[in-house]
């Protein structure tokens, strides 16, 4: 592939190497690629790295945090994306197997941001000869980094003729650098799109190829605008090439305990998942009309919980959109495949109006965040949404929530049509929202704004438009500067925490408690919601290491799990998990000591946030809508479950009180009740009041390197 | 009347299964455990098996979100 890459394109650099054999989950070695000075080195995956970090996530924030200095900022040059897959990555006997990590210095929260992400790029980058991918530098016009495993070669390639969006730029990569048909599916990129360049919360789409469909498809690590980070630094892909993809090429410890972990979650899946989920025919989208059913839903910036036309975006609508019958997994083997396209879909608007395209997804989070929390149920404006942020790389989440906050800001009279450059961006208006979302791929007008994501649109619409800062500080859905994802959390006081108390900022892969603690009131005291926000953002952050999907962990559950012990840790799968990391790496591990290796990397990445200006208490703040009922609409839609919590609870009699003193008074209470959530985690957490890792919850996790011991320091 | 997740009395009535008790909280959540006074009630029983006056009744959701 690589002689023809170079016949069309200037060469920058080029590297040669001999890649090496991957041993029991790793290669021992990480790819180091500078687009300032044009350089490509190798370097070695040390012991510690190994022992501590473990992978994907772990080694992107080791690599970072030596890559970085204590100023540098999100589009500096020296800020780096880092991809890494994890020792387990790569296996294709346990579903779920194959996804890729991603870590920068984020442009919205201008801390340490990771995204998760599936599709191939990340195992065939460990197959191509390396653990780890680190970017650094910025190149001067647009590239395309090419990793040839095969043939042994790397090259920085000047990219003027190459798409920039990510539909065409996948083709166009695979239509390039595919010489025989077998090399499609051994090849992924890695792309953004022009609306990553124009906004601030760009996401990077990883190719599969479908060998079905016969195209690349794509998933999204969507969150903080690394795609933003990408565009930045002048990349108009990354590309990979592997040879084929054996059961073996991880080269295990012992397969035979992989495949047997692996036989059993098969036949799970196969014999529940139509009675469970249904996963397999629906995906994320079985979500909907649950949430829907229990208040959870956002619906009109998170002002409610459901909605009547919920029906009208549920699961049964998606299923019968996506193509039925097909092996939907985005790594080979992952049997749960829920990676579902609508497929034949043709454009109704913007710059690739009138083509036929397949839309990956929606998924739950698009369906919530673009539909619902916009008022917008109409399943083809959803699609439309998806395919053009998709393309654009564009987080939907990010652009379903600040598109929420907008809405609610335009029907709140602190936007009109002339300061929206004519966009009636009512809840509810599709049209207007698929132009909002046109103009931030095209950095022009409202949608240059509104690209800049809530947290700056803040205090733009404060000190342009005279708004009241409090009332958007209240309504504006992010923290830490991320949007919020998909849930209502105002009554499961364990997921405003699971929100809030976060490295990245409030995305729901480090915890998600709602059930456990608002309905089946297993959480009851503040050590229980302490205990499990300590459980289960470190289990979360564990997948994370190795390269795996959380998915196959609790969307499939076997039938005696009822009568275990935890049974909301699905202790089966947790001795899967236990079982699949020895089996591949040759360590003996427990059940305890996968948590263990989460909480170094977690604290870890604390530090890292603090070493950035980031990381206390202070930054643990959330939004009150997150919380309470913000507005009086809001309180009333809700009232008798409030006055109940008035009365029962504060001992106050609502009868003789005004809305405005009933939510002032709920607030004061919901408030309190945070900041002792607040204690009660960050002792359990082993921090200081402050937020801050004590150093012997460091010597604890064998984290209490010189240079993290000296950051804490100074806020102890 | 009977008591749900240790917190929620609901009004017992003559005849109510599980499954219509599921139905009155709207738990339509399929990863779902029900337990009355300590004891598991395996899915195939809700239609059937009725709940006494006075039960502990416990419906434990299991984690869902993406
Ligand atoms: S469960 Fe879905 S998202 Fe996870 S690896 Fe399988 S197909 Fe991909």
């Amino acid at each position: 592939m690589s002689e023809k890459t170079q016949t069309t394109r200037r060469v920058l650099a080029e590297y040669t190497y001999e890649p090496p054999p991957v041993e029991r989950g790793y290669t021992g070695r990480t790819l180091y690629v500078n687009l300032s000075n044009n350089t490509i080195a190798a370097k070695p995956v040390t012991d510690v790295m190994k022992e501590k970090f473990i992978g994907g996530r772990g080694f992107g924030l080791w690599l970072l945090w030596h890559g970085v200095k204590d100023d540098t900022q999100w589009n500096d040059p020296e800020n780096e994306i880092v991809i890494s897959s994890g020792p387990i990555g790569g296996v294709t006997q346990y579903p779920g197997s194959g996804k890729s990590l991603v870590v920068a210095i984020s442009p919205t929260t201008h801390s340490v941001m990771d995204s998760n992400v599936g599709g191939h790029f990340g195992p065939l980058l460990k197959f191509a000869g390396w653990d780890a991918i680190e970017i650094q530098g910025k190149a001067e016009e647009d590239v395309i980094v090419v990793i040839d495993g095969p043939g042994g070669r790397i090259t920085i390639e000047e990219a003027p003729d190459v798409p920039v969006d990510t539909h065409l730029v996948g083709h166009w990569l695979i239509e390039q650098l595919a010489e025989k048909e077998e090399d499609r599916y051994f090849i992924s990129s890695v792309s953004a799109g022009t609306g990553a360049e124009n906004t601030l919360i760009g996401c990077l789409n990883f190719s599969f190829y479908d060998r079905r469909r016969k195209a690349p498809r794509f998933k999204q690590a969507g969150r903080g605008g690394i795609g933003t980070v990408f565009r930045d630094k002048h990349i108009k892909a990354l590309v990979v090439r592997s040879g084929p993809v054996r059961g073996d090429s991880n080269h295990p410890a012992d397969l035979q305990r992989i495949a047997r972990v692996g036989a059993k979650l098969h036949k799970e899946i196969h014999d529940y998942d139509d009675e469970q989920n249904r996963m397999r025919k629906r995906g994320t989208p079985y979500l909907v009309q649950i949430m829907n059913d229990y208040d959870l839903l956002p619906v009109h910036n998170f002002k409610y919980g459901s909605h009547p036309d919920a029906v009208k975006i549920n699961g049964d609508v998606w299923e019968a959109r996506f193509t039925q019958g097909l092996p939907d997994g985005c790594w080979y083997g992952c049997t749960l495949s829920c990676s579902h396209a609508v497929d034949g879909y043709t454009v109704r608007t913007g710059p690739y109006k009138g083509q036929t395209v397949i839309v990956d997804g929606p998924e739950y989070e698009t369906i919530a965040g673009c539909g619902a929390n916009c008022g917008i149920f109409d399943p083809d404006a959803i699609l439309e949404i998806n395919f053009y942020c998709d393309t654009y790389g564009i987080d939907t989440i990010s652009f379903g929530t600040l598109t929420a906050f907008v809405m609610e800001c335009y029907e709140a009279g602190i936007l009109d049509k002339e300061k929206t450059g004519g966009l009636e961006l009512h809840f509810g208006n599709a049209e207007a929202a698929i132009e909002l979302l046109h103009q931030m791929a095209r950095g022009e007008g409202f949608g240059k704004i509104a690209g800049q994501g809530i947290r700056r649109m803040k205090q733009i619409f404060a000190e342009r438009f005279g708004a009241d800062p409090a009332f958007l500080q209240d309504i504006g859905m992010e923290a830490k500067g991320l949007e919020y994802s998909e849930y209502v959390t105002k009554e499961s006081l364990a997921q405003q925490g699971g929100y809030g108390l976060t490295n990245k900022g409030p995305q729901h892969d480090e915890a998600w408690l709602i059930f456990m603690d608002m309905v089946s009131n297993l959480l009851p005291t503040f050590e229980d919601k302490a205990e499990a926000l300590h459980y289960f953002p470190m289990w979360r952050t564990w997948f994370g290491l190795c390269g795996l999907c959380k998915l196959p962990w609790n969307d499939i559950v076997p039938p005696d799990n009822a009568y275990t012990d935890e049974p909301a840790k699905i202790p089966d799968h947790v001795q899967n998990y236990v079982e699949l990391f020895s089996g591949v790496t040759g360590r003996k591990v427990t059940a305890d000591d996968l948590i263990t290796m989460s909480e170094a990397v977690y604290n870890f990445q604390r530090v890292f946030n603090l070493r950035l200006g980031f990381g206390r208490r202070e930054h643990d703040a959330v939004p009150y809508r997150s919380v309470g009922p913000v507005t009086v609409e809001e309180y009333e839609s809700r009232a008798e479950r409030y006055d109940k919590q008035l009365q029962e609870t504060l001992g106050l009699d609502p009868e003789k009180m005004t809305t405005e003193e009933k939510i002032a008074a709920l607030r004061q209470y919901r408030e309190e009740q945070y900041q002792k959530l607040i204690d009660a985690v960050y002792k359990r957490r082993g921090w200081t009041s402050d937020g801050v890792p004590k150093v012997e919850t460091l010597k604890r996790l064998g984290i209490d390197f010189p240079e993290v011991v000296a950051v804490v320091k100074k806020y102890l | 009347m009977i008591r749900v997740n240790n917190r929620d009395e609901v009004e017992w009535e003559e005849g109510l299964t599980v499954s219509g008790l599921l139905e009155r909280f709207r738990y339509t959540f399929p990863h779902i455990i029900v337990s009355i006074n300590g004891e598991v009630v395996p899915r195939e029983e809700y239609p059937t098996r009725v709940i006494p006056n006075g039960a502990d009744v416990r419906v434990i959701h299991l984690i869902a979100g993406g």
